[in-house]
């Protein structure tokens, strides 16, 4: 037994596509850039490589961490290095940055060829069939013909199960963890406040808001403050912050008192630092339009008949943004469909962030199933 | 709880299962089962258990396990989505038998249960003692025993009898002797083939 450690030092790349792309909506963008990250070694027969797709806020910066930014852990550091469920000495694990991000690759922040000026709202809204699209051609850029497995939590799930139906020859495992096949109204309904408080901020113009030298930050803020809202669950929330408060006594006014809205405000200060208001609407929007059983009358058995891939479910306990019962369909669909599937229902207190921890079951059982790929 | 019986039944319940089969496994453990069966038989298999170290030892073993609750039921399983659905040495441990050997009737062409004989010789022999029995097939203290239902073999093929139940083949063990006579006082444990009626 080795002890798991940290891919350490890692640096970025960049990849650029000239071919122009053809979005779902019908817009089309003449070239696009990707920024991506790898780790490990691609194995001779190129049968190890492993797609790590993010979700809202992630990156390409999946592990370990920067030369110059030793504070800058990848998102997933926890799941991928050597020794861990993920483990960077057997796996070529590859992290890439969707379309209409804002980590550098090309999104509402880069500049339009068309008007010399940056995109901002006039990026195209881009779905997760686009992103996997593009991500495609990533993997042909790296000579990967098809993935040993491709993962994903969250919005990163919906890109690994349209992995499967996609490009169902291209995908050998698919995990999806803490995901769902569809949005719920309520997931939906706070997509929507979230865009308003951006879409209505004085700071917004039009999504333009670039050549006026400032940010929607108050709408930013707020459409975090929700989010982190939906990410705990009610327990997590009583167990961390309960009641406390900064001060004994109340102050009767509406600076921070509860602990909790110093958290939340911090997080919402903290994300308006390094994440793009027009790439939190097109992701929100990803998000929203995800429905691969809508083209077969909702009917998701049907959907996923395409999938060749064998897949591994994770849900958590006390997630409600996307509840075991969302990845209970799933499972359900594929074994109906015949295709092999393990399903873990992870009993975690830390509602749909549990999937960013790392629960000892939760690593075991990831671990075990990413070791059996290889054998 | 099968590997407490070995694997005399698993050989019995091989010869009931089809080359190809789709098998369902409820409360299927380390997978054991269908892991036999898989070699054996060549079968697609699925196996149900809440327990996450099971589902763990499945994961490892290549096994499809999925971490349900059994006590919430069968209704995500379309009608005959399997060719049979087995219950090894579980059905003693579900509140809600019937409506249970009902959905896997539904789910599978067939069912395959087994259970331990609450009739058997020496339980009887126990309780005539004042004591609850506890032996190979029944290991537990009546405090500590995952078991919530207590029946012996005339017990069950009378509730087939009344619900509609087919009983299309019966195996009695006696400490993994096949049991030809008095199977109700002779064997501690009994495999069954069910259909519908």
């Amino acid at each position: 037994m080795t002890v798991p450690s940290s891919v350490g030092i890692v640096a970025p790349q960049r990849a650029r596509f000239d071919q122009p792309v053809t979005l779902q909506s019908g817009a089309v963008l003449p070239g696009f850039e990707l920024m991506f990250e790898t780790y490990g070694e691609l194995n001779a027969d190129r049968s190890n490589a492993v797609l790590v797709c993010h979700a809202l806020s992630g990156s390409h910066h999946v592990a370990g961490v920067y030369a110059d930014q030793p504070g800058n852990v990848g998102w997933w550091d926890n799941l991928i290095g050597p020794g861990k469920p993920i483990d960077t000495r057997r796996f070529f694990v590859v992290g890439v940055n969707n379309l209409g991000g804002c980590y550098g690759s090309t999104g509402p922040m880069s500049i339009n060829p068309a008007t010399g000026r940056r995109y901002g709202a006039d990026f195209p809204v881009v779905t997760v069939e686009d992103w996997v699209a593009v991500q495609a051609r990533l993997a042909d850029r790296l000579g990967i013909e098809c993935w040993a497995a491709v993962v994903g939590g969250s919005l990163g799930g919906m890109q690994a199960i349209d992995w499967t139906l996609q490009f169902p020859d291209r995908v050998r495992h698919a995990l999806v963890i803490a995901s769902t096949p569809r949005l719920t109204a309520q997931n939906i309904a706070f997509n929507e406040v979230a865009r308003q408080a951006i879409l209505t901020d004085p700071d917004f113009h039009g999504g333009h808001y670039y050549e006026h030298g400032v940010v929607p930050a108050r709408g930013l803020r707020l459409a975090r403050m929700m989010g982190h809202i939906t990410y705990l669950s009610n327990d997590q929330m009583g167990e961390k912050f309960g009641r406390q408060m900064k001060q004994e006594k109340p102050g009767y006014h509406y600076e921070a008192e509860f602990q909790i809205e110093s958290y939340l405000r911090y997080q919402g200060d903290k994300f308006t630092t390094y994440f793009d208001a027009n790439t939190y609407l097109i992701t929100t929007k990803a998000l929203d339009y995800f429905d691969p059983a809508a083209a077969f009358g909702g009917d998701l058995q049907a959907a996923l008949a395409r999938a060749k891939a064998d897949f591994f479910v994770a849900s958590f306990s006390t997630d409600w943004r996307f509840a075991p019962e969302r990845s209970r369909e799933i499972v359900y669909a594929l074994l109906h469909n015949g295709l092999n599937v393990t399903y873990a229902e992870v009993d975690c207190s830390a509602g749909h962030d549990s999937f960013l921890l790392d629960d000892p079951y939760y690593h075991g059982v990831l671990g075990a199933y990413m070791d059996r790929i290889l054998r | 709880m099968t590997e407490l019986l070995g694997r005399f039944d698993f050989d019995v319940i091989a010869r009931w299962v089809q080359p190809g089969e789709r098998v369902l496994d409820l409360g299927c453990g380390d997978g054991s089962l269908l892991t036999f069966l898989r070699a054996e038989r060549a079968i697609r298999g699925y196996g149900i258990d809440n327990d996450p170290a099971n589902v763990l030892v499945c994961v490892r073993n290549g096994v499809n396990a999925l971490q349900f609750d059994l006590e919430q039921g069968l209704a995500g399983f379309e009608d005959d989505s399997f060719d049979h659905v087995i219950m090894s040495l579980s059905l003693q441990t579900v509140r809600h038998t019937v409506v249970l050997l009902r959905e896997m009737l539904r789910v599978g062409h067939e069912a395959v249960v087994s259970f331990p004989n609450f009739g058997y010789r020496r339980h009887r022999e126990a309780i005539a003692r004042g004591r609850m029995p506890v032996s190979e097939t029944l290991p537990y203290q009546w405090f500590d025993s995952p078991n919530v239902r207590f029946f012996t073999i005339a017990d069950f093929e009378a509730l087939c009898g009344e619900r509609g139940i087919a009983v299309r083949e019966a195996v009695y063990f006696d400490d993994g002797e096949v049991v030809v006579d008095d199977p109700n006082l002779n064997a501690d444990m009994a495999l069954y083939r069910l259909g519908r009626a």
